[in-house]
């Protein structure tokens, strides 16, 4: 946990360039809940409850819906989603990585292989095993919950740098104290490269 | 401001929906798709921790799980593209030649 | 009675009076075909005479209070309790190894004769080598573990060289029941030895050397003692044959001659009076053992003259007599003369050695005839067989001058002055019974007329030279062995005196020369008269002349060796096969059996219910997962 800049953060209403999405997002928010004194929530929270609500939905559509094409578009939607919480999470680079890389690459992979396949038939559905499954899935949220509320960590964010989420911040991390596990990350891609050509390769 | 455990209580929702959709779907792609959403709802909350907690680490996790998701799900896809070849379905509930 | 304590010299010769028999075993059994039957016979028997020089050699160097001391190495090392393979000779232990290394090789040379048309002559040997290697090994011990090895290896020979002719079965049924019988003897001594261990352990002393042992013993409780050593007198009477163990050694003669008399006569069966004459310390200390161990003996020696009186069986008589003989040793230990019965096996090992490998003579002349009624007449044409069977028997009746004379009357005359007159009376009468039973059997087979079958008659002859010479050997022993022991009112006793280191201070009264005499010449009588009893009845007729005295029935239960086997057969032999045959057929296969396959049986059964787990269902099994780790999450949430 190195390199933990804690200046103090850039105050309301001061008159200064902005420099990255953060400090628009604030400004935002700012003067939107400026407009709405009257509200008891701050925007921040209203951009997140609205968030929240959108990727449940979506994730619900992800997990409900029949045509499994229907479904990628669904989970495409939830991972924007996502990287728009990151962003607000003071996260910017690693939106960024979520909406290249997640939903740009890995769902593309997806409809290519749907497309590929080419599955006509829509699934069957079994009552049981669907409730069974469902109530499973209820009690995992439920058990966790309470786990997350009792948790003691600070409530609220701390103060935070400007380069925090940067690029700067995430290379140095990597080539620093986890440049050991960056490579073998490349090792790994390079391996599941092959092990893809391989697996799907047309026999002869 | 949002509290911390906002952020995880929908990161567990999102968890638990992802399960749903592993425990139920009959189509191997929906249920890939859905631990895609799995491994999102734990990026999230390791996102909101690194925020809360002021510290990088957090984000580098979440590269490392990103790059790793992306060769799990190179590797899973051409799994199913494999087994549809020979079995000219997705269903993983027909699949069950190791039963009893 | 403290002995002085004797001066400690080590001796590395030791080792090798053992060992060279042990040696030449081994060597015969891996190579003896090779070496062929000749040499191998001759190997084996110069095996024993080296070890007979040795023992000659050390009996010679040996001074009058010394001990002689060889440890090879150390064996059993456990926090302070330590038992080394030690040998060690003193006064007691040269005497035993004269007997048996000097009669072994006699008996040795004499079975080059004997099995010389044998086809198995080298498993003989093997065996026989095997034997004075065990049996040196027990007398030459220096702790009881030692001796106790010595001893079950003799019992183990004891069996091998009985079932010899092992294609007849009845053999190997002898066999059997000599070694289970030691058995029952050797059950009895090892847990006199626990018993002494543990109690001596008690006290803090940890050891089995007899030195040792003998300066400790005090320490203990007489009750204990009066166990330890009631324990090792059970043992003693398996190997000696005493009542109700001796059953084993008349079956023995299933064996060659030449077993018959190293075994079962000169050496393993005197075993049991070494013992207690090397534990004397301990046997002194339980005065209710000893009354015990002399009416045993007593008893014993009646009762097997009894039964040899009506025997027809040429070996069986001096089986019977070799129980009887040894009735008496352990009569003399009973009364507190172990220096006596130590004199008594000495004597008794040269005229019984002489009168088997006698009757062995005659076997081997008469092709393997052993019933006496099929002899007679047998002096004309075995004459050096007779004179030395004549000198032998002359000596066990106890007439003047020969060996027996001394030393049963130093026996009886113990036995009498010890104040048992109960006990010396049966002795008077059961040695009035030995002189008549010997007697009968010399006229039986050499005198009167010859009822030898025709065939076996064609080609009667006298044994070979090297058959013939161990025997005039032992009847020259049978005569001047017991000079050594000679009464005060004759030449005095170089026996006790020899002994005395070993055995304390000479425990012969000498007080009234003239009540000795007087119990000499009761003795005397009795033994005339027997004589006498025998030469009426058998002298002309050489046959049996229908009942003896007391009658038929009398006579049927002695012919039938008081139904002792029967008895044993119906009470003890029975009862046991039947919980045997009822361990093997019920809990073997229902309990124990039943117990190993039900466990199998049971995890199969529950594995057929858990399988159904497994229903090749990747998202069962997922479900599966989430369901253990739910279980886990509310555990940990119950910590919080």
């Amino acid at each position: 946990m190195a390199g933990k800049d804690l200046t103090p953060p850039a105050t309301q209403g001061v008159a200064r360039p902005l420099e990255n999405p953060i400090q628009w997002f604030h400004a935002a928010s700012s003067v939107v809940s400026g407009k709405w004194q009257c509200r008891s929530m701050d925007m921040a929270s209203v951009i997140f409850y609205l968030l929240a609500t959108l990727l449940v939905i979506s994730s619900l559509l992800v997990v409900f819906l029949r045509n499994v094409v229907h479904c990628a578009m669904a989970l495409v939607t939830a991972l924007l989603i996502v990287a728009v919480l990151f962003v607000t999470l003071h996260a910017p680079m690693v939106g960024i990585l979520q909406v290249m890389v997640y939903a740009g690459a890995i769902m593309v992979l997806f409809l290519f292989v749907i497309m590929f396949l080419n599955p006509v038939e829509l699934e069957r559905r079994r009552g049981v095993w669907w409730g069974f499954g469902t109530i499973l899935a209820v009690m995992l949220a439920c058990v966790l919950t309470p786990m997350f509320i009792i948790d003691e960590s600070p409530a609220n964010p701390l103060a935070a740098t400007e380069s925090f989420g940067s690029p700067e911040m995430l290379a140095k991390s990597l080539f620093n104290e986890f440049v050991l596990p960056f490579e073998i990350a490349s090792v790994l891609l390079l391996v599941a490269i092959i092990g893809a050509v391989v697996l799907a390769k047309r026999e002869h | 401001m949002v509290a911390l455990h906002h952020y995880l209580i929908l990161s567990a929702v999102i968890f638990a929906i992802g399960v749903i959709g592993v425990l139920i779907r009959r189509n191997l792609i929906v249920v890939l798709m859905s631990i895609e959403l799995m491994l999102n709802a734990v990026n999230l909350t390791f996102i909101a921790f690194s925020r809360y907690l002021g510290s990088a680490d957090g984000q580098v996790s979440v590269f490392f799980v990103m790059a790793v998701a992306a060769a799990e799900a190179v590797i899973g896809l051409a799994i199913i593209i494999s087994v549809f070849r020979h079995r000219q379905s997705l269903d993983p509930q027909e699949m069950q030649l190791l039963k009893w | 009675m403290v002995s002085p304590e004797p001066s400690s010299v080590a001796y590395d010769l030791l080792r090798w009076m053992p060992l060279i028999p042990l040696l030449a075993s081994g060597f015969n059994l891996f190579f003896g075909r090779a070496l062929g039957k000749q040499t191998a016979g001759a190997l084996a028997a110069a095996a024993v005479g080296a070890s007979f020089a040795l023992a000659c050699y050390v009996f010679w160097q040996l001074p009058a209070h010394g001990i002689w001391r060889d440890t090879v190495y150390t064996w059993i090392e456990s926090g302070s309790f330590q038992v080394a393979l030690s040998f060690q000779v003193d006064a007691l232990t040269a005497v035993m190894l004269l007997i048996v290394t000097g009669i072994g090789f006699l008996i040795h040379l004499y079975s080059l004769g004997y099995m010389a048309h044998d086809e198995d002559r080298v498993r003989f040997f093997v065996y026989l080598n095997l034997f004075i290697f065990f049996m040196l090994l027990l007398v030459m011990g220096d702790n009881l573990l030692i001796l106790f090895v010595g001893w079950e290896g003799v019992g183990l020979c004891s069996y091998l060289l009985i079932g010899f002719w092992h294609h007849d079965h009845n053999n190997t049924i002898a066999g059997n029941k000599a070694f289970i019988v030691n058995r029952i003897g050797d059950f009895g001594f090892i847990l006199g030895i626990f018993v002494l261990v543990t109690e001596l352990g008690r006290q803090g002393i940890w050891t089995l050397d007899f030195v040792e042992l003998q300066q400790h013993v005090k320490m203990l409780e007489p009750a204990t003692i009066t166990l330890i050593t009631v324990l090792l007198f059970v043992g003693a009477a398996g190997k000696s044959a005493q009542l109700p163990l001796f059953v084993w050694l008349p079956d023995a003669m299933a064996g060659p001659t030449p077993v018959s008399a190293l075994i079962h006569a000169a050496t393993m069966v005197t075993a049991g009076v070494y013992m207690t004459a090397r534990l004397h310390f301990l046997f002194i200390l339980a005065p209710a053992t000893l009354a015990l161990i002399a009416v045993i003996g007593a008893a014993t020696a009646f009762f097997a003259a009894t039964i040899a009186l009506t025997q027809n069986d040429i070996k069986k008589v001096l089986a019977y007599s070799t129980v009887s003989q040894l009735g008496y040793m352990f009569l003399a230990v009973g009364v507190g003369a172990f220096g006596t019965a130590i004199f008594h096996v000495f004597t008794h090992a040269f005229f019984k050695a002489c009168l088997f490998l006698g009757s062995g003579s005659v076997i081997h002349a008469l092709g393997g005839e052993q019933d006496m009624r099929k002899m007679g007449g047998l002096k004309g044409f075995m004459p050096v067989t007779y004179w030395t069977y004549l000198v032998a028997t002359l000596a066990i009746a106890g007439v003047p001058f020969t060996a027996g004379f001394f030393s049963k009357d130093l026996i009886l005359w113990q036995t009498f002055s010890h104040g048992a007159t109960g006990l010396w009376s049966i002795g008077l009468i059961t040695a009035g019974m030995t002189t008549f039973y010997m007697f009968r059997q010399l006229f039986m087979v050499f005198h009167g007329e010859c009822r030898v079958d025709a065939h076996a008659k064609a080609h009667l002859h006298e044994s070979p030279a090297v058959m013939t010479l161990p025997l005039m050997i032992l009847a020259a022993g049978s005569i001047f062995s017991g000079w050594l022991g000679a009464p005060e009112y004759l030449w005095g006793s170089r026996w006790e005196h020899w002994l005395e280191p070993v055995l304390g201070v000479s425990e012969v009264h000498h007080d009234s020369v003239s009540t000795e005499m007087i119990i000499t010449l009761l003795t005397l009588g009795v033994v005339v008269s027997g004589f006498l009893l025998a030469f009426v009845n058998y002298r002309k007729t050489g046959a049996q002349t229908g009942s003896q005295a007391g009658g038929g029935l009398f006579y049927q239960i002695s012919f039938n060796k008081f139904y002792v086997d029967e008895f044993y057969d119906l009470a003890i032999v029975r009862p046991f096969t039947a919980l045997a045959s009822f361990f093997a057929r019920i809990i073997d296969p229902w309990v124990i059996d039943g117990t190993v396959n039900g466990v199998a049986t049971t995890a199969r059964r529950f594995s057929n219910i858990w399988r159904y787990l497994q229903t090749g269902n990747v998202q069962h099994y997922a479900a599966m997962f989430l369901t253990g780790a739910l279980a886990l999450l509310a555990y940990f949430l119950g910590q919080l």
